[in-house]
């Protein structure tokens, strides 16, 4: 149960009508250490939607993120407790092939990080750990990511070219390229603006928005506009909780909890 | 997009027939060649250790304490005795440092706050040169050149200028030639002094600006910044780096094995020839006469090799590992 | 509060003496090395001839050159390097990406800062105990070049751990993300973005070795001919060092121009290392 919000949000319903469930999480628990940061979490994500996670600093949008591709595996002393249901499988249970999963969820991070290879080995990158493609299959997967990350126009001459070369907001279409050239079925995005310049980030939201034709995303945004612009439903998180959740649209305008309506209007954050 | 529905259920169908990316198979081995080339790494130094032990133990239980305290270094005789070769050791290793740390104290200070920064590099990279020269270069230059300036203008002046009977005259006896131990000591000090100098620029270098910048806001002269400020805030690291020049000191061999004369008296004055345990086995382990004396030479190794171990463990705890060696 | 005339002059007094001994022993370090610097073009140019590269070392009396020491030099650096390279770049790539803050990792960090400046000697005792006493049974330079290696191995270990810390942790997650093996990344994606660091690393070390004497005393100890890694090997350090104790005036030339292609083989490379991290760091 939810004790921070003042009025009675029941998280436990938080339920999507109208979609089939892509990812549902259930009763997560994170620990970094002895740190408590994620408290019996419960939170569906929706297939080909957009999901945004929005809250203040600490509030754990981005841990809940890292728990989706199981990325807390690399450092010891983080774990998770609860489900995630993907497709029917728990995969925070023991014995799940990592790579296999990573392969199916897709990252983007808040700094872009090209890899020291050219632009095409950047996107090629994923592809050749998993296929075994032609030389003409391979050009015809890397256009494809580009264009579908809307750089292809931008970069078709110089694929050969460095990707550390490109722009700020190049790099991070880059890395929007490369990890959807793996055809995953999930893309997680972490603060993917941030970093970046007005009309870059305008450019990313306009990709974002069109891949979430064949993809489940789920970003976590500390800017509220964007999430309203580009998301299809909203999880306000606080502390460590999922405070309130729902339709982005109804979010926004008629909030159910206290704190998520001080939050979006701007009385803290 | 039709066509990439099609597509993704293709990758997937590809994707699903391999267990795991490509290179999976060998990401534990990986790790443990890295961890063995790790370890190697601690191998040495146990083995350094371990040779030194087995190789000088013969010597050890033969002369016992005698070892240490006799200065009789007699291959023919069989009769070993390290005591002199300690002292000239330490003595050496000592009077370098006494010249080295404040001229190197002196460039640190420099490059850090008074160099004009067009001048910043090629000072920095002049030296640098001054540490790369090979050891044994420094040794030629010393006896051809440095010994015999040294001993026209500074032994002969001093030896005729020391009043007879006082300690000076005693500390200032013996030939002048050119070589011995204060000799030996300024090469040594020539070579520490590039070392200590970088390995200070680099803490000092630590000091965030703010802490600078209001100890001059306040009014304080470049000269009260450095001492009472910067400095005291990197002064563990400063004696660290200073225990980093002595440990040095302590191990070099070429220069000193050119210039220091090869004695093993027992050392009455600065010009006196000596002789350091580095520049001991240097001389003498290639045509060792007998197994004793290769034992005894191992030995010396050994003790060596604690004693600078002591020194150089006592540095890195306190410089830690902001500054690069 | 009124400040005394008095105190102030005497602060500027000591900052004045201050300032002028920086300037004075910076200026003593300067000379050291330009004096160096000057007998080593002086003596080494007059000890240069066309001989120097196509004869090998002569006896006293005898013409000759630094042929066999120039090759046996590059065979010795260039087999320790090589063997440095690998154990120096994993190690180092072990210490950055799976020690994490182990104990055991701790311990091997301390250990190789205390191997970078041992008494260089001494490793080459260790070597002669280990491989030419016990394992050759005579003096090789496959000997040398492994306590040259050993010479080696930290400081490559140690630029290598460095350069591979500064990469951004987001830089091995994105890798991880696609489902990379662990190995793969550091591979093909962090030793890639370090290549320059690693380099300069390799160049130091480089520097390091080409000039150390002691270690091949009993390992490598000299040859007057060309020779085979597998009997002693010409060096010129071991050249330098004999020849310039020996009593003959024609030796002794031979060893200053000796002492003029090591110091500049040592001071080119480090001058080039320099160059290197320069146009890293602006990139």
């Amino acid at each position: 149960m939810n004790t921070m919000a003042p009025d009675a949000f029941d998280v436990s319903v938080a339920r999507i009508a109208d979609r089939p469930v892509k990812l549902d999480v259930q009763e997560l628990d994170f620990y970094y250490g002895k740190t408590h940061s994620l408290k019996g979490v419960s939170i569906p994500f929706a297939e080909k939607a957009v999901t945004a996670l929005i809250g203040p600093s600490g509030c754990g949008k981005s841990t809940l993120l890292r728990t989706l591709n199981r990325m807390y595996a690399l450092y010891p002393g983080q774990r998770a407790t609860g489900k995630i249901i993907l497709d029917g499988e728990d995969i925070l249970r023991p014995g799940v092939n990592l790579s296999m999963l990573r392969a199916r969820i897709g990252m983007v991070f808040q700094k872009p990080t090209p890899f020291p290879m050219s632009i095409y080995d950047n996107v090629a990158f994923g592809v050749r750990l998993y296929e075994s493609l032609s030389k003409a299959e391979m050009d015809a997967r890397v256009e494809e990511s580009l264009r579908r990350a809307a750089l292809w126009d931008e970069v078709k001459d110089q694929l050969p070219a460095s990707g550390l070369g490109l722009s700020g907001g190049q790099q991070q279409r880059l890395c929007v390229a490369r990890g959807i050239a793996v055809k995953p079925e999930i893309l997680l995005l972490d603060e993917p603006t941030s970093a970046l310049d007005p009309i870059s980030s305008a450019k990313l939201e306009e990709t974002v928005t069109q891949l979430k034709a064949d993809y489940t995303i789920v970003i976590v945004t500390h800017n509220l506009q964007q999430a309203a612009r580009v998301s299809n439903y909203t999880g306000f998180m606080y502390l460590g909780e999922l405070v309130e959740f729902g339709a982005t649209d109804e979010m926004f305008t008629k909030p159910a909890t206290k704190r998520a309506s001080d939050y979006i209007t701007g009385r803290f954050g | 997009m039709a066509d990439l529905a099609i597509t993704q259920t293709a990758a997937a169908a590809r994707r699903t027939a391999r267990t795991g990316p490509k290179g999976a198979g060998f990401e534990k081995g990986f790790e443990y060649l890295c961890f063995a080339a790790a370890t190697m790494l601690l191998a040495t130094l146990g083995g350094i250790l371990v040779s030194l032990l087995i190789g000088g133990w013969p010597a050890f239980a033969k002369f016992g304490v005698d070892f240490f305290v006799t200065a009789t270094w007699d291959p023919v005789e069989g009769v070993f005795g390290v005591s002199s070769l300690m002292l000239d050791t330490v003595l050496v290793a000592l009077l370098a440092l006494l010249m080295a740390v404040p001229i190197s104290f002196g460039v640190a200070f420099f490059l850090v706050e008074l160099c004009p920064t067009f001048l910043r590099r090629p000072i920095g990279t002049a030296v640098e040169l001054l540490a790369g020269i090979p050891s044994i270069v420094y040794g030629m230059w010393g006896l051809f050149v440095f010994g015999p300036i040294f001993a026209k203008y500074v032994e002969e002046p001093l030896m005729n200028a020391a009043p007879p009977g006082s300690i000076w005259d005693k500390l200032t006896s013996g030939v002048p030639n050119g070589t011995g131990i204060l000799s030996a000591s300024i090469i040594v000090a020539m070579m520490v002094l590039p070392f200590i100098a970088a390995t200070l620029r680099e803490l000092l270098l630590t000091v965030p600006a703010q802490v600078r910048e209001s100890a001059y806001g306040l009014g304080a002269t470049t000269g009260e910044v450095v001492m009472k400020v910067t400095l005291p805030y990197v002064s563990r690291g400063a004696i660290g780096a200073v225990m980093l020049g002595l440990g040095r000191a302590l191990g070099e061999t070429m220069a000193v094995t050119f210039i220091i004369g090869n004695s093993h008296n027992f050392p009455k004055s600065l010009f006196d020839e000596g002789a350091t345990i580095a520049s001991t086995i240097a001389n003498e382990f290639a045509e060792a006469t007998t197994p004793m004396h290769t034992a005894a030479l191992l030995a010396a190794g050994f003790i060596l090799f604690v004693i600078t171990f002591v020194v150089l463990t006592m540095a890195r705890l306190m410089i830690g590992r902001s500054a690069k060696a | 509060m009124a400040v005394s005339a008095a105190r102030i002059a005497t602060r500027r007094f000591s900052n004045s003496a201050f300032v002028a001994f920086c300037y004075f022993v910076t200026a003593i370090a300067l000379v050291f090395l330009a004096a160096v610097l000057w007998t080593l073009i002086l003596k080494g140019v007059a000890g240069m001839s066309p001989d120097i590269f196509t004869m090998d070392t002569p006896p006293a009396g005898s013409r000759g050159g630094l042929r066999n020491a120039v090759v046996g030099s590059a065979m010795l650096c260039a087999l320790a390097m090589a063997i440095a390279l690998v154990v120096g770049i994993l190690a180092g790539t072990w210490l950055a990406e799976y020690a994490g803050d182990s104990r055991y990792g701790s311990a091997v960090r301390f250990i190789n800062d205390i191997l970078l400046s041992a008494p260089s000697i001494l490793i080459g005792l260790f070597i002669w105990y280990l491989l030419v006493a016990n394992v050759f049974h005579h003096f090789t330079g496959y000997a040398g070049s492994v306590a040259l290696a050993l010479i080696a191995v930290p400081v490559i270990a140690r630029t290598t751990e460095d350069v591979l810390r500064l990469q951004p942790t987001s830089l091995r997650e994105s890798g991880v993300a696609l489902g990379t093996p662990f190995w793969t990344v550091i591979r093909t994606i962090l030793w890639r973005a370090s290549t320059g660091g690693i380099l300069t690393g390799a160049l130091l070390a480089f520097s390091r070795i080409s000039g150390e004497t002691a270690p091949l005393l009993f390992t490598a100890l000299n040859n007057q001919y060309l020779s085979s890694m597998n009997e002693q090997v010409a060096n010129l350090p071991v050249v330098m060092f004999n020849d310039a104790l020996s009593a003959y005036d024609d030796l002794q030339r031979l060893a200053w121009a000796a002492a003029l292609i090591v110091s500049t083989a040592v001071l080119g490379v480090i001058i080039v290392a320099r160059i290197l991290t320069r146009e890293q760091r602006s990139s």
